[in-house]
């Protein structure tokens, strides 16, 4: 039971917040390099700046970072489903 | 474990489980339109750049900050309302309503103003352009047309919680409720992270 109150334990309003301005840091950051003009910066910015910000509101603002080990699997399993499903198709595409 | 504090009515982790598969099948859902997105953006890059041009970057961003902002306050009412901070988990709540209405006016004065330019799926102006911008712009209704529903829905979602919370009592239950209505609206939140870059950012 006490470790069932630590997962639920409520994430403190600094962390919170914390997150939050990270978040506007990094979408600015995106904005910043995609009006760079420099096509390869900007697709790789892309590649790594939006999965990073995806990361942070799963880990803080969803609690994943909380959650049990066997939600992080689920979560990652859906996720892993879904990059296979598009690798799969520029596969295909590129073959062509 | 959790079911000796929770009772009989109350498992939350069960309650959590269900909403994140739940949230598994609207990951796949969407994934299946970025999948679109992506294939048909590596064969026309060049109608896609063109076609990100005639979007409004600044309402993309702005409507980044918001819903960005309203996961922030719907997470705050999460944690308010865990401490026992019901007035100020309501005021939270308040904020990330109308935040999300704001997203939605938002949206509604930019569909407005392209489809007042004439670009709307199978418009006469649109059909002369080339097939890769008409696929751009197929999707950008779709996709953010979806997420718009989505975000209506999470507003109604949470307008409901908000009149729950109003009254007092059956703190336990409103706690589970409010955690997966926030997860919902947090999913809603990443959904548009990715919209932003693939559309308003695409030029």
């Amino acid at each position: 039971m006490q470790r069932d109150q630590a997962r639920e334990h409520a994430i403190p309003y600094a962390t919170l917040v914390k997150v939050w301005l990270a978040l506007l840091c990094l979408t600015a950051l995106l904005v910043f390099v995609s009006k760079a003009y420099h096509e390869a910066l900007s697709v790789w910015a892309m590649l790594t700046i939006t999965p990073l910000k995806a990361g942070l509101v799963f880990f803080y603002f969803m609690h994943l970072k909380y959650e049990r080990t066997y939600i992080k699997a689920m979560v990652l399993v859906t996720l892993a489903l879904l990059v296979l499903f598009i690798g799969l198709i520029f596969l295909d595409i590129s073959f062509r | 474990m959790s079911t000796a504090t929770d009772g009989a009515h109350g498992d939350f982790e069960g309650a959590k489980l269900g909403m994140w598969l739940f949230l598994f099948t609207e990951i796949l859902l969407f994934g299946g339109l970025f999948l679109l997105y992506s294939a048909y953006r590596s064969v026309y890059p060049r109608d896609f750049h063109n076609g990100g041009q005639h979007l409004n970057a600044v309402i993309g961003v702005a409507n980044t900050v918001l819903l960005l902002t309203s996961s922030l306050t719907v997470a705050l009412a999460v944690t308010a309302l865990r401490r026992g901070e019901r007035r100020l988990s309501r005021l939270c709540l308040g904020a990330t309503v109308a935040l999300g209405c704001l997203f939605l006016f938002n949206k509604y004065l930019e569909w407005s103003a392209e489809i007042r330019h004439g670009i709307y799926p199978n418009s006469p102006q649109l059909l002369e352009r080339p097939g890769g911008e008409q696929l751009f712009y197929g999707l950008y209704y779709s996709m953010t047309g979806l997420h718009g529903l989505h975000v209506l829905a999470g507003v109604v979602l949470l307008s409901v919680m908000l009149v729950m919370l109003r009254r007092e009592g059956a703190a336990r239950s409103d706690y589970t409720k409010l955690y997966n209505s926030g997860l919902y609206w947090h999913l809603v939140d990443v959904i548009w992270i990715f919209l932003l870059p693939l559309f308003y950012l695409a030029a």
